[in-house]
């Protein structure tokens, strides 16, 4: 029982090495910028580059636009498979998961090959064509993590009863949709925004192939031409999502130990 | 999922054909972006790789797929995928098995699942700028290293080779597979072990005459979930090693940036090649889930 545990300790550790060392390694990496002594040189280089704000800024403006595009799609599709067609939910289900199954990099060479400019949805024509077109592929992107936690949200309350309660007082379908259910899937909908903006910040294939000014595709340029710059961005790469993914945790963790008190006061609250 | 039974009581559609009809308007928002952003670009990919110029069917495309660079390229990216899958599961397994089973404080575990969550989603190019800082040539540990007598390049390992890359990827296999099979661990009931080990068996026995026999179809799976995760990764390896590992995505990537192989059929040869490979590799993940799901019930 003892040699159980002290193997089980020698792998912990063994893991934790592993994969701290790296966070650790790129960290004084990134402080390494001027000779001899720790620095902020290499952040302060990053900051001062005009592209690193704009490709910064770019991205998460298309997160944002990604994010309630999602939801748009998302939420009216998941209410309706659960109301009305809950024998179609497995294709639904099918149909989101796909995005996992065929490689993004397939995704997107169809995108390029069905909407360039000769086609008859010339998207690839125009910037904000192609950045619809981006926008659009993250929705793609992000479409399992998006309805997995949507979808058990709305499972998560007495759908059917809410939509007739609502009904029977006069309310229409936007007005269920946007005043009964996304209040009450909202920590659901939180939870797949952040893992979005995750996706969103750092990808690089789809921002890349379709030549926009994202921050993928600034970071691997930066990897290419400088030595200790890409250090500094990865350490922002990595706060940025790992503290997404982190809300992501702690949202998952609010709906589920106060689910029952939210339900009641979010049902309440709909006046 | 498991609400099946909860549906055939609701009386559902009993109403007039034509409100029926109406219903389904509900859906075409979502079937209209699904068929236009996922389902009909990746069908023009796959109908591309076999439409000859006329118009009729030719599997010309796919025969040129035999060609050295790219069978090159090809059986790289089995060679990672494979290693990185096998290598991903039985550490991730190990570290599951001690996490949830080796009788560490009960924090570790939710730490663990917590940290794997994160970590198993988060690969690509900061990732491979991490690596390169620790174990690049002036990289953290490579110094360190060096400092105590150990001179890891001058004994001959590269991060920007094979196995750099298969060390890379195994940062977000082994959150993957901790992530899919603890739940089967769990599911692995103590009493067991424990009627086992009555009737007289040593634990060599027991994991192979009780546990494996259990856990084969969820450590099958997540093989196939693996290796289907390592195959479609792209960005990791260009930020890593640009384009010296001529792996199946990246030479698809130069591909479609500048028609590196003179054939645009060719590409769509190559995609419909990594469709195949993932479709089936998730499509045996699962398979042997559903068997899996059979002793966790």
């Amino acid at each position: 029982m003892s040699a159980r545990r002290l193997l089980a300790w020698a792998i912990l550790i063994a893991a934790v090495l592993f994969f701290a060392l790296p966070l650790i390694g790129m960290f004084e990496f990134s402080l390494r910028a001027r000779r001899g002594t720790w620095s902020l040189d290499a952040y302060a280089n990053v900051l001062k580059d005009p592209q690193f704000l704009g490709t910064l800024a770019y991205s998460a403006v298309l997160s944002v636009v990604t994010i309630v595009l999602g939801i748009l799609i998302v939420v009216p599709t998941a209410f309706w498979v659960r109301l009305k067609f809950r024998r179609f939910r497995p294709v639904v289900e099918f149909i989101t998961v796909l995005p996992l199954v065929i490689p993004p990099i397939v995704i997107v060479f169809g995108y390029l090959r069905l909407y360039n400019t000769s086609s008859w949805l010339p998207l690839t024509g125009s910037t904000t064509g192609t950045d619809l077109l981006l926008s659009l592929g993250y929705v793609t992107l992000s479409l399992p993590y998006m309805y997995r936690a949507i979808d058990n949200g709305l499972g998560a309350f007495d759908l059917k009863a809410l939509t007739e309660a609502a009904q029977s007082l006069g309310a229409g379908w936007g007005r269920i949709l946007y005043r009964v259910i996304l209040p009450n899937v909202l920590v659901a909908v939180l939870s797949g925004a952040f893992i979005t903006f995750a996706i969103v910040i750092g990808e690089y294939v789809f921002a890349a192939l379709m030549n926009r000014p994202a921050f993928g595709p600034y970071m691997v340029w930066t990897g290419s031409n400088k030595a200790y710059e890409p250090a500094a961005l990865a350490v922002v790469a990595f706060g940025l999502t790992w503290g997404a993914m982190g809300l992501l945790q702690l949202a998952a963790t609010l709906s589920t130990t106060g689910l029952s008190k939210t339900r009641l006061s979010k049902t309440r609250r709909t006046r | 999922m498991a609400d099946i039974t909860e549906t055939s009581l609701l009386p559902e559609n009993r109403k007039q054909p034509r409100r029926a009809a109406l219903d389904w308007l509900g859906l075409v928002p979502f079937m209209a972006f699904a068929v236009l952003f996922l389902l009909y670009p990746t069908a023009h990919i796959v109908i591309g790789a076999f439409r000859a110029t006329d118009g009729g069917l030719t599997l010309d495309y796919m025969a040129g797929l035999f060609t050295p660079n790219i069978i090159k390229a090809f059986t790289l990216s089995l060679e990672v995928s494979l290693l990185t899958a096998g290598l991903g599961l039985a550490l991730g397994l190990a570290l599951a098995l001690a996490v949830v089973r080796g009788g560490l404080p009960g924090f570790i575990r939710s730490a663990l699942l917590t940290f794997s969550g994160v970590a198993s989603q988060f690969a690509g190019v900061p990732l491979a700028f991490a690596f390169i800082a620790t174990l690049g040539r002036l990289g953290f540990v490579t110094v360190l290293l060096k400092a105590i007598g150990i001179d890891l390049y001058g004994a001959g390992f590269n991060l920007i080779t094979l196995s750099g890359l298969v060390l890379v990827y195994l940062y977000f296999q082994i959150p993957l597979m901790v992530l899919i099979i603890t739940p089967a661990i769990d599911g692995l009931r103590t009493d067991w072990a424990e009627a086992a080990e009555s009737l007289g068996a040593t634990t060599a026995y027991y994991w192979r005459r009780v546990a494996l026999p259990v856990l084969w179809p969820s450590l099958a799976g997540s093989f196939a979930l693996l290796f289907a995760n390592a195959f479609g990764a792209v960005a990791t390896a260009m930020a890593l090693t640009g384009s010296s590992l001529s792996l199946m995505p990246i030479l698809l990537f130069a591909q479609i940036r500048g028609d590196v192989l003179n054939s645009q059929q060719l590409g769509y040869a190559i995609a419909c090649l990594m469709i195949a490979v993932t479709g089936i590799a998730n499509l045996l993940y699962i398979v042997l889930r559903a068997r899996a799901d059979r002793w966790t019930k």
